[in-house]
């Protein structure tokens, strides 16, 4: 079954190919859609006979190697065009594809009617295409391929409204933040390939190759520069600060395009990078430190800016990235696994949360269309009691909800939780791991604060739009509602895979199977921590008890907040906001970080390059040229006055010049 | 028989009499024949230098000069002509377009 | 298959033949001249194409024709041609653009027709036969004539300011051409007069001293076509007042004639000059890479971006071949073929909705996209090949000349450089977004048409290759591998064989097998 791994991204990029070069004249959108979504479904299908057979093998030997071709071979280095089947890549395309399949069912209905409807079906195809290359590739080119990919056709499926100024400006925004990345990608990669390749002669880029040589890099030192690279391209990638703004912009774009890209999963890619290549992280202290604190610092301060939005895709992508930080947070503590579950789960969450968001926004602004309102469809502002309207998006927006609050029983409980302990009982970082717990559980709180403020002014409450509109507010159609409603029942049962090993002694010894299915993927990783670091206290399970029930009790009392503030006495927040108004506009705004990037790097960037043009360029090089010129041109200005046009003076001074010449051999 | 040196200063003579000839009379015309008298001065002094030399090459180039000369005044003299057409004038201050 | 004696003499003057045919017909009948022009460069094409099939995967020179041509008392001129990994591609590069831009000027073009296709026929002689030639004399002639038609079709053919930039382009060009003739003439002495022979050149060893003052005469010709900052002002002007098709091969041809020339003659002639003159040339490339991106940056002529993007563009070029390893080398060579293809396609692109609107500042238009919808999906692909997008062309030149610059004694050059990848999707999707992006508010620009046949048929070729070198590069690189090989060794020997009295204690056999050492003088970044 491996064998036939290309399969996975070769599906999408038919889909690609007949929609990018027909799509126009086929016209219809059943068709087109049904290309598209058939395509990934076709993907979907064999990723899950991949999934079978790897788990059918025993763990050792569930690693495979397809090369297709060489792709580039020059010198020493070599790269081809090779896919990679172990358990984290069996993961992610099944994740990719899965959600992808859904979000491309929904989109059907969601972008029905809308102009360009073959381009955004070529473009999400083009997507799933690109991720799937990223997962699956077995060399670090190619996954930066699919890496770069992906960054693309979010550049486009953001500008996908192109006649809107924000929107290009966003997916610019989008697409430049990522170059930054991709930047320390590039350096990560020549100088891992440089040093290994100079000091060890081992001259590659290959995944299991570098697993293999991984025991002959030195700890810290250089491999903290590389991995740092890495890491600035993961931030660029994921939305970490400090390359996170252009997340929140991101959400120009079509609504299942942030579903799909900006939640569930190309936003993933760097936490996936982390993960595959965590045999080089784990060598690198200082690196796994970087990373947690700015996993946590991220989560708390995307969470912060999330409680004051009220466009609702705003707080979800603020939300978004704040749940990232929670899982470079896990990456950052060594519980790769963990960090990889809540990636899962979160896609599958905030997949549901942004597809419902998205079914609000559709049905809010057809009824704002009959009614001729020019209001935002996307205010929250202008929302309020939906919950009867719209049931089934509701119902499935709830849960999801409740699963990102980290409620007991549902997904993101499981995760988040598991996160979180890691943070506390992991033997890196010492005495900061109970710092990083703080953030972590406090940015928990705010997340179940600003989801159920989300909530409450969504779907609680009175509708505050116009009575006229109301009329037309209704449950979205069918296609729109399946993916709801299998992602808010992936959303409460996805967690079951991976329970905490306190909660599974409990109930008898259930083993965390998600754990035991990705340990071959972090073998070198869990074996050099047993050896190389002391594990200084052991924690009882009386204590990961403790914390979990605080964890919860904090996510609680956000609910509580929320509760008491947008449903009981709604009149708080407006008062809270008249009391501090600084504080307010700085949260909303963003606390102006777009504005100081801006005064930092734009627009220097915009006056030198005015000055090198006008002032080096146009004045000193050139001048220099047409001064030579001048020069040139202002001598013989002198000069050519000899040429009087008198055939006297001509006459004169030759004979004057003879008399010289021959005065000079005379008496020389 | 004179000796070679008064062929010589008569030849320095004339030379130097065509020459200011040249330089400060304005009369086309006028500066032709002093041109002329130049070549004759150095025609002179080619037929002094054949005689005194015995060497008969001299003597050959004159009549190289001679030619040379009859060619020249023809053309020199139409130009006058031409020119004098133009500007009805041989004054040569008159001929100065070709300056810069 | 075999070689065909004497195909590179007939892919040279092919285009000559045609000149000359052109010249008997009648000036007014535009479409005769423009089939002939067009025909004839097509034949050129189809003849080099036994090139790439019947060249062998070596070092070698191949094809060679060796013909005694002038005999002047001691001097002895050849007519001595021939092709390696080098020069095959740049030469198909020429015979494969040259169609594409005659095809372009078809509308564009309509006084002086005839004029203009023999000046671009003569253009191709002087540029292929500048690749081919092995002999010094040889080269120099084609150099110069590829000047002439080019200073012709700015100056004649041009915008506004023709007058100006054409000037400018022919003085640039010439006062580095003098100083490579001088050169040329002492590098003559030195050997022992005799022939002009490129590969007997190759033989000698200069001391460092005359190495160092040839090279910078050979550098400065190479540079300023290249072009190298600061040497590039001239390039913005040229190309903006140029027509379409001297724009395409301004860039596609012409710009590579001063990055070949340093990997035909300023470095393997003057290795140790080379070595000495690396960290300079690189920080010239890195100062081009970033200060051409900051100023395209800022640019309100969408042609005067594309030509700093250029300038960008070659600077990669020059790092990639300075890092003197295969890499970094086969980099650079594919980066020529690259900026060739991408940057003949920006100008094509830009040439088109010039003809259509008149105008090329980037505040002129806005929201093409909606009225030109093929016209915006192939510009948006040869943005992002420009841009360098893994899977288009541009990445593999870019990464191989990155990776190669890295693994060199010019390392930190390389990390500087970069940063260029982030500069340059800045400049160029900042003016897509300009220019396809936003609302279609003007006018004049509701009214565009898309590209008509004529026009995708000169793009599709381009689009094709882009696609293709960028997924399957093997081909070009595996021509080229034996070359560039020959050439690492080759400049590596002599610059170990000049360090000689330095290492002495260390046996013969050992610096055999060690990789051989830079100079020291040379590598103050190498760590190792």
């Amino acid at each position: 079954m491996f064998e036939y791994v290309w399969l996975i991204p070769l599906f999408p990029l038919i889909g690609v190919v007949i929609n990018g070069l027909f799509g126009k004249s086929i016209k219809n959108e059943k068709i087109i859609g049904g290309i598209g979504s058939l395509m990934v479904f076709g993907s979907f299908l064999v990723a899950c006979s991949i999934l079978f057979r790897l788990l059918s093998l025993p763990s050792e030997e569930r690693l495979y190697e397809l090369n297709v071709f060489t792709w580039i071979q020059s010198g020493t280095f070599k790269a081809d065009i090779g896919f990679l089947i172990d358990p984290l890549s069996a993961l992610m395309i099944m994740v990719v594809t899965g959600v992808g399949f859904l979000i491309h069912l929904y989109s059907i209905g969601y972008m029905h009617g809308e102009e360009g409807f073959y381009r955004y079906f070529t473009y999400l195809n083009l997507f799933t295409f690109s991720m799937l290359l990223l997962v699956l590739g077995n060399n670090l080119l190619l996954m930066f391929v699919g890496w770069e990919g992906v960054g693309l056709c979010s550049y486009l499926l953001i500008g996908y409204y192109f006649h809107k100024k924000s929107a290009g400006d966003a997916g610019k925004k989008a697409f430049v933040m990522n170059r930054v990345g991709d930047f320390g990608f590039l350096l990560g990669v020549f100088t891992l390939f440089w040093f290994l390749g100079q000091n060890y002669n081992i001259w590659t880029i290959n995944f299991v190759e570098l697993s293999k040589a991984s025991h002959l890099l030195p700890v810290g030192g250089i491999v903290t520069i590389i991995t740092l690279c890495f890491f600035l391209g993961a931030t660029g990638k994921s939305a970490q600060i400090p390359l996170y703004t252009w997340l929140p912009d991101a959400m120009e774009g079509p609504t299942p395009v942030s579903a799909l890209i900006h939640a569930a999963t190309m936003v993933t890619a760097g936490v996936y990078m982390i993960g595959r290549m965590n045999f080089i992280f784990i060598k690198a202290p200082e690196t796994m430190l970087v990373i947690a604190c700015i996993g946590a610092a991220t989560a708390i301060f995307a969470a912060t800016i999330g409680t004051a939005q009220n466009d609702i895709k705003r707080v979800l992508a603020y939300s978004t990235v704040s749940q990232l930080g929670f899982m470079f947070l896990a990456m950052g503590v060594g519980a790769f696994a963990a960090g990889v579950f809540h990636l899962m789960t979160h896609a599958f969450f905030k997949a549901c949360l942004f597809l419902g968001s998205g079914s609000v926004i559709h049905s809010m602004h057809h009824a704002l269309h009959h009614a001729h309102s020019h209001d935002d469809p996307q205010d929250m502002r202008h929302m309020g009691g939906l919950k009867s309207k719209m049931p089934i998006t509701f119902i499935t927006f709830l849960v999801s909800t409740i699963a990102i609050a980290g409620i007991p029983g549902f997904s993101g409980f499981f995760s988040k939780d598991e996160i979180l302990w890691q943070a506390f009982a992991n033997p890196y970082h010492g005495s900061l791991n109970y710092v990083l717990w703080g953030i972590g559980a406090v940015a928990a709180g705010f997340t179940a604060f600003y989801m159920f403020r989300l909530v409450f002014m969504t779907f609680f409450g009175e509708c505050r739009i116009t009575p006229k509109a109301k009329d037309h507010l209704h449950e979205s159609p069918f296609v729109i509602t399946l993916p709801l409603m299998v992602l808010g029942f992936l959303a409460v049962v996805g967690g079951y895979v991976g329970i905490p090993k306190v909660i599974g002694e409990v109930f008898g010894g259930i083993p965390n199977l998600f754990e035991h299915y990705l340990e071959p993927v972090f073998r070198i990783s869990e074996e050099f921590a047993k050896e190389h670091v002391q594990v200084t206290a052991h924690h009882s399970a009386a204590l990961e008890w403790g914390l979990m029930g605080t964890s919860v009790l904090i996510a609680v009392v956000g609910i509580s907040i929320a509760y008491a503030l947008y449903i009981v006495s709604p009149s708080i927040p407006a008062k809270f906001t008249a009391a501090f108004p600084g504080l307010h506009r700085a949260v909303y705004n963003k606390w102006y970080i777009d504005e100081l990037y801006d005064l930092l790097f734009v627009n220097p960037c915009k006056a030198l390059g005015r000055f090198l043009w006008k002032g080096f360029d146009v004045v000193i090089v050139d001048g220099i040229v047409n001064g030579v010129a001048k020069v040139t041109m202002g001598f013989s200005g002198v000069l050519r006055h000899v040429q009087s046009g008198f055939v006297h003076n001509y006459a004169l001074t030759m004979a004057l010049g003879m008399v010289v010449i021959v005065g000079f051999y005379l008496f020389r | 028989m004179l000796a070679l040196n008064n062929y010589l200063i008569i030849s320095a003579i004339l030379f130097s009499i065509g020459t200011i000839g040249v330089l400060v009379r304005r009369n086309a015309i006028v500066i032709f024949m002093c041109v002329e008298m130049m070549l004759n001065a150095v025609n002179l002094t080619f037929i002094a230098f054949s005689k005194y030399l015995g060497n008969i090459d001299g003597q050959i180039f004159v009549f190289f000069v001679m030619t040379v000369a009859a060619a020249e005044a023809a053309v020199g003299l139409a130009l006058m002509i031409a020119f004098f057409k133009n500007r009805e004038s041989i004054d040569v201050e008159d001929i100065n377009v070709m300056k810069w | 298959m075999n070689q065909m004696p004497a195909l590179l003499s007939i892919i040279t003057f092919l285009p000559l033949l045609g000149a000359i045919l052109l010249l008997f017909v009648n000036k007014n009948s535009h479409a005769v001249a423009r089939g002939i022009a067009l025909g004839v460069s097509l034949i050129v094409f189809l003849v080099s194409i036994p090139l790439i099939t019947g060249f062998q995967n070596n070092a070698e020179f191949q094809f060679v024709e060796l013909v005694p041509w002038i005999t002047a008392g001691p001097f002895q001129m050849n007519y001595h041609v021939g092709i390696d990994g080098i020069s095959l591609w740049l030469v198909i590069l020429t015979t494969f653009i040259m169609p594409i831009a005659i095809l372009s000027t078809w509308t564009a073009v309509e006084e002086k027709v005839k004029e203009y296709m023999i000046c671009l026929l003569l253009l191709e002689v002087g540029m292929i036969g500048a690749f081919i030639a092995l002999d010094l004399f040889l080269f120099y002639i084609f150099w110069e004539v590829m000047l002439i038609p080019m200073y012709f079709i700015i100056g004649i053919w041009g915008g506004k300011n023709k007058l100006y930039a054409a000037m400018k382009f022919f003085i640039y060009t010439m006062v580095g051409s003098l100083l490579m003739l001088v050169a040329l003439i002492a590098l003559y002495f030195k050997a022992g007069g005799g022939d002009f022979n490129l590969l007997k050149f190759y033989q000698l060893s200069l001391d460092p001293g005359t190495q160092t003052w040839m090279f910078l005469a050979f550098a400065l010709a190479f540079a300023i076509k290249v072009p190298m900052f600061p040497l590039h002002t001239w390039l913005p002007d040229a190309h903006t007042e140029a027509p379409t098709a001297g724009s395409v091969i301004l860039a596609a041809v012409l710009l590579k004639m001063g990055t070949y020339g340093f990997v035909r003659f300023a470095m393997p002639l003057f290795p140790l000059a080379t070595a000495q003159f690396t960290p300079l040339i690189a920080t010239l490339s890195v100062i081009g890479i970033i200060y051409a991106a900051l100023v395209a940056m800022v640019q309100e002529d969408v042609k005067k971006l594309v030509a700093y993007s250029s300038v960008a563009h070659l600077g990669f070029v020059m790092l990639g071949v300075f890092a003197i390893n295969q890499q970094g080398i086969a980099g650079g060579m594919l980066q020529m073929l690259n900026h060739g293809v991408s940057t003949g396609a920006l100008f094509l692109i830009v040439g088109f909705i010039y003809e259509r609107r008149h105008t090329r500042l980037i505040t002129d238009f806005g929201g093409l996209s909606k009225q030109m919808p093929v016209f915006a999906t192939i510009f948006m692909i040869v943005t992002l090949s420009s841009i360098g997008l893994p899977g288009t062309n541009g990445f593999v030149g870019e990464f191989l000349v990155l990776i190669g610059s890295f693994e060199s004694s010019i390392r930190w050059y390389s990390v500087i450089a970069t940063s260029g990848v982030i500069l340059s999707a800045v400049y160029m999707l900042w003016m897509f977004q300009r220019v396809m992006f936003g609302e279609l508010s003007n006018p004049k620009n509701q009214v565009l048409k898309d590209l008509n046949a004529r026009e995708v048929a000169i793009m599709l070729p381009l689009l094709v290759l882009i696609f293709f070198m960028g997924v399957y590069p093997r081909p070009f690189i595996d021509k080229m591998t034996p070359s560039i090989e020959n050439l690492v060794q080759h400049v590596k020997t002599k610059q170990a064989a000049a360090n000689q009295p330095v290492a002495q204690s260390v046996p013969a056999q050992a610096v055999q097998a060690a990789p051989v050492p830079l100079p020291q003088a040379a590598t103050p970044a190498e760590v190792k």
